[in-house]
């Protein structure tokens, strides 16, 4: 496998991308490319898809149409899990930790089935460390050896993001993880994605708050009924008119 | 502990076990015993997938008949051309090869249901497999088989002594190989698919993969459970060996005892199993199944998780913490009132 990424350089590179449910078109001839390093917005009014395209992207839901590349590798076909062996990893919209294992232990999942399967095994103290060092760079590791249903609803959309970041990914698509959280808070997330991604991780936010999209996204993507209408400079797509009808009707 | 310390202990306590019942000088000690060890290792191996990966298998009887019928073929194929007998040992693998095959074939078709949908394929399954059965002369059909059991076994004594022997053996292997899995990555990976397999998944675990080598595991130790069987009972007819009881026993053995650790199957096994062996003999065979439907209900209307769980929520004050994975905080067990 070269370590080029596509051919334009791009690490996620999706072409003609459609998904339907029965009579329901989803998503339609959607084409994105995402470059190294690069800190993408998603964003859309609800059912416009955004989920939908992670899905597809990262294996979850099977498209139908169209192609996903990574890393200058086809996807399409790819089990989820191989995915996120290859580096893409993802948080839930909604969290789902897994709740009868411990934070700790929540975070040592992906280390043990993907940074392991990536073939530089790491000894068990190692292991250890980094699960702690995770959840220290979330503010968790007080709670460690807690159970997910002791968290809050911030606190487990930390772990969410501590556990997508734990399988070490080269892109993070991170989905909604701040829905529902104070100004603090959100801008304690917002921190953790701009450090992530300043040590090199290629990041997709998905978020419907404007404020923390507009300031941590280099570029602006819109979807609005499973059709991509804008990809942009932040600042250019808030001003599309086509966009601002989207958002504010006619 | 490491896996050999388990081990060992384990051997240790498995040759009280057998010093104790030779000590007591009845042989229906063994006969008793062997049902109760034979449970162990059925609801052990339930677990496997049942309590580690969250998906409910009634297909026991399915897998514990596919061992049993397993030695009733090789047993007419030896009498018919001649041939040595085969020890007990190699039956239990050749029935453990034929179950966990069939396993990982039944788990490739099925695996993809989930929730109850599974469970009801696993339903059907025994009832494919009772039909086949039935319907083929070679082990007898409906008629049934006989397998003439030797008397003696040197220097041992009673046949039935050597029988309560071997799977007093595969119940020490069972619960082995249960405690290995469970605090190996293969058990992290079991407790994900448990949780939440579109997490798992995104976590990069393989999760059918690990769902097919639990069923295969699961299957195999059913199956080498059965392989003795015959032996043991002397008469093997499908009505018997496909019953319902050996799905019920082996589902709530481990739900009473407790899932989420190799010690549930254990004690639901035990006690249940003793029981019904006592209820048997004092009562009458027949108030089994009721007794195991009682107790059923009473445990998961009081201890939902199992026996395991009730312990661990009295001297901890926290529920369902794993055995396994002790707590590493300062307040010691000693402390709470």
């Amino acid at each position: 496998m070269s370590l080029m990424t596509g051919s334009g350089g791009e690490l996620l590179q999706v072409d003609n991308l459609g998904k339907r449910f029965g009579g329901f078109v989803a998503l339609e001839n959607i084409s994105l490319s995402v470059a190294p390093g690069e800190r993408l917005g998603l964003i859309g009014p609800n059912g416009s898809g955004k989920s939908t395209l992670v899905n597809c992207i990262c294996g979850t839901l099977r498209n139908e149409q169209g192609s996903v590349h990574f890393d200058g590798r086809r996807l399409d076909g790819l089990l989820a899990h191989q995915r996120t062996h290859l580096g893409l990893a993802r948080s839930f919209q909604l969290p789902r930790p897994f709740v009868s294992l411990s934070l700790i232990d929540n975070i040592r999942i992906p280390l043990l089935y993907t940074v392991a399967a990536r073939g530089h095994g790491r000894a068990a103290h190692d292991v250890e460390a980094r699960c702690s060092g995770l959840l220290r760079e979330v503010g968790l590791e007080a709670k460690a050896r807690q159970r997910p249903r002791d968290l809050t609803q911030v606190e487990m959309r930390k772990l969410e993001l501590a556990r997508a970041m734990a399988s070490e990914p080269k892109l993070l698509i991170a989905d909604e993880a701040m829905a529902g959280l104070t100004h603090s808070e959100i801008e304690d997330i917002l921190a953790l994605l701009v450090r992530l991604n300043e040590q090199g991780v290629t990041i997709i936010l998905i978020e419907h708050i404007m404020r923390a999209v507009m300031s941590f996204s280099r570029r602006l993507v819109v979807l609005v009924s499973g059709r991509k209408i804008a990809d942009g400079a932040p600042t250019d797509v808030m001003r599309d008119p086509e966009v601002e009808r989207a958002y504010l009707g006619q | 502990m490491r896996a050999p310390g388990f081990l060992l202990i384990c051997l240790l306590v498995a040759a009280a076990i057998f010093a104790a019942a030779l000590a007591v000088g009845n042989d229906y000690v063994f006969f008793a015993g062997y049902v109760v060890l034979q449970y162990v290792v059925l609801s052990t191996a339930w677990n496997i997938l049942g309590g580690y990966c969250g998906y409910v298998n009634f297909g026991t009887a399915a897998f514990f008949a596919l061992g049993a019928y397993s030695t009733v073929a090789i047993y007419k194929l030896i009498t018919e051309n001649d041939f040595y007998r085969m020890p007990i040992p190699v039956l239990m693998l050749v029935g453990g090869v034929v179950s966990g095959v069939i396993g990982l074939g039944m788990g490739y078709l099925t695996l993809r249901l989930r929730g109850a949908f599974f469970s009801i394929a696993t339903l059907a399954l025994a009832v494919v497999l009772e039909t086949l059965v039935v319907n083929w002369d070679y082990v007898g059909g409906s008629r049934g088989a006989y397998i003439i059991r030797p008397e003696a076994i040197e220097p041992i004594g009673n046949y039935i002594r050597y029988l309560f022997l071997m799977m007093l053996l595969l119940a020490v292997a069972a619960l082995t190989i249960a405690r290995l899995i469970e605090h190996s990555r293969l058990g992290y990976g079991f407790a994900t698919i448990r949780d939440d397999e579109l997490a798992a998944e995104a976590s990069g675990v393989p999760t059918l993969r690990l769902k097919l080598i639990a069923t295969t595991i699961s299957g195999a130790l059913m199956g080498m459970a059965g392989a003795p069987f015959p032996y043991y009972i002397g008469f093997l007819q499908p009505d018997s060996t496909f019953a319902l009881d050996y799905a019920v026993n082996s589902i709530a053995m481990p739900l009473i005892g407790g899932t989420t650790s190799w010690v549930g199957p254990l004690i639901g096994a035990l006690l249940l199993g003793s029981l019904q062996q006592i209820i048997t003999v004092t009562i009458s065979s027949a108030v089994n199944l009721l007794i195991v439907g009682c107790l059923l209900v009473l445990f998961v209307i009081v201890a939902p998780n199992g026996i395991v769980g009730l312990v661990h929520t009295y001297l901890q004050r926290k529920p369902d913490e794993f055995v396994g994975r002790r707590r590493v905080d300062a307040d010691a067990p000693g402390t709470v009132p």
